[in-house]
C-alpha cells in the first residue's frame, strides 16, 4: 500500500485551491538499475478529485510526470467544509484514496 | 521478468480492444479518456502519435493557453509547470513533452466549477518543447508551446 497523499485545500475568495502530493515511484520503464536490468514501468495512470460530492477533476497520467507527483487545481464555487476526495490508480492495479475538507 | 511480460501482453490486448471499439464508433476519443486508460496516446513515442490518439491532430495554435515553466531547468527530473487556458469553455488540458520517449504526460478533464488550469511537475529527458493542448466543449482543440532547456536529464537516471 502506498503512503498517504498529502492534500491541502484552502479557500481563496470563491475558489478552492487544491494541492496534492502523491507518493509514487513513477518508474518510466526506461531506467536501468545498477545491475543493468531494466526497471519495470510503474506509474499512476488515473486520478479523480471530488469536491462536495461532485466530480471536478478526472484525468490520466503517463511516465512523463515526475516522481512523487504534485498537482494543483482550482475549483470555483467550492465552500469551506466541503469534503475533498482524491483517488489514484497505477498500472499495476495499486490504488489509494485520501480525503480532507476545504479549509476556510 | 514474467510479470513484466504479462503486463505487456495485457497491454497489447487492451490497446487492440480500444482501437477496435473506436473503429466501430462505439467510443469517441473523449469517452475513452473518461473511462479506460488511453494507452495508445500515453504509449505513443512521438508527438504526432500522442496528439492523434487524444484526437488533437489538427489542433490550431492559440495564445489563450498560458504555459508557465522555467526557461532553464537545472533538474530535468522535476520541472514545475503551470498551465491555464483562457479559451472560453475549455473542458480538458493535456501536457506533452516533445522530446521525451513517451511525450504525453497527462490529460485532465475539468467539470463542476474546476477552472481549466493546473500545476504539475514534469520529467524531462533533455531540452524540449513543452506543449499544451486544450479542448473546448464543442470538441475543438488548440495548442501552445514553450521551450524548456534542461541541463541535467530526468530520464534514464
Amino acid at each position: 500500500m502506498a503512503d498517504p497523499m498529502k492534500i491541502r485545500a484552502q479557500m481563496k475568495g470563491d475558489t478552492a485551491d487544491i494541492r496534492v502530493l502523491m507518493s509514487h515511484a513513477m518508474e518510466t520503464g526506461q531506467r536501468k538499475d545498477n545491475a543493468g536490468n531494466t526497471v519495470p514501468a510503474h506509474y499512476i495512470q488515473s486520478i479523480t478529485i471530488d469536491v462536495g460530492g461532485k466530480r471536478v477533476i478526472q484525468g490520466q497520467t503517463g511516465t512523463s510526470v515526475s516522481r512523487n507527483p504534485v498537482f494543483g487545481f482550482r475549483v470555483k464555487g467550492a465552500k469551506a467544509g466541503d469534503k475533498v476526495v482524491i483517488h489514484w490508480e497505477d498500472n499495476k492495479g495499486d490504488k489509494r484514496t485520501d480525503e480532507t475538507t476545504v479549509a476556510g | 521478468m514474467d510479470a513484466l511480460r504479462r503486463t505487456l501482453l495485457k497491454g497489447a490486448g487492451a490497446t487492440g480492444a480500444i482501437a477496435a471499439a473506436m473503429a466501430a464508433g462505439v467510443l469517441t476519443p473523449s469517452r475513452v479518456l473518461a473511462a479506460d486508460y488511453n494507452r495508445a496516446a500515453f504509449e505513443a513515442k512521438d508527438m504526432a502519435g500522442a496528439l492523434k490518439n487524444i484526437g488533437a491532430a489538427g489542433a490550431a495554435d492559440n495564445s489563450g493557453i498560458v504555459i508557465k515553466a522555467p526557461d532553464i531547468a537545472e533538474n530535468g527530473a522535476v520541472v514545475p509547470v503551470d498551465v491555464a487556458s483562457n479559451i472560453a469553455n475549455t473542458v480538458s488540458l493535456a501536457v506533452l513533452v516533445d522530446k521525451n520517449p513517451l511525450p504525453l504526460s497527462s490529460a485532465f478533464d475539468f467539470a463542476n466549477g474546476a477552472l481549466p488550469e493546473m500545476s504539475l511537475r514534469l520529467k524531462m529527458g533533455q531540452t524540449s518543447l513543452v506543449e499544451v493542448v486544450a479542448k473546448t466543449a464543442d470538441g475543438k482543440y488548440y495548442r501552445a508551446k514553450k521551450e524548456v532547456k534542461v541541463t541535467v536529464g530526468g530520464c534514464g537516471g
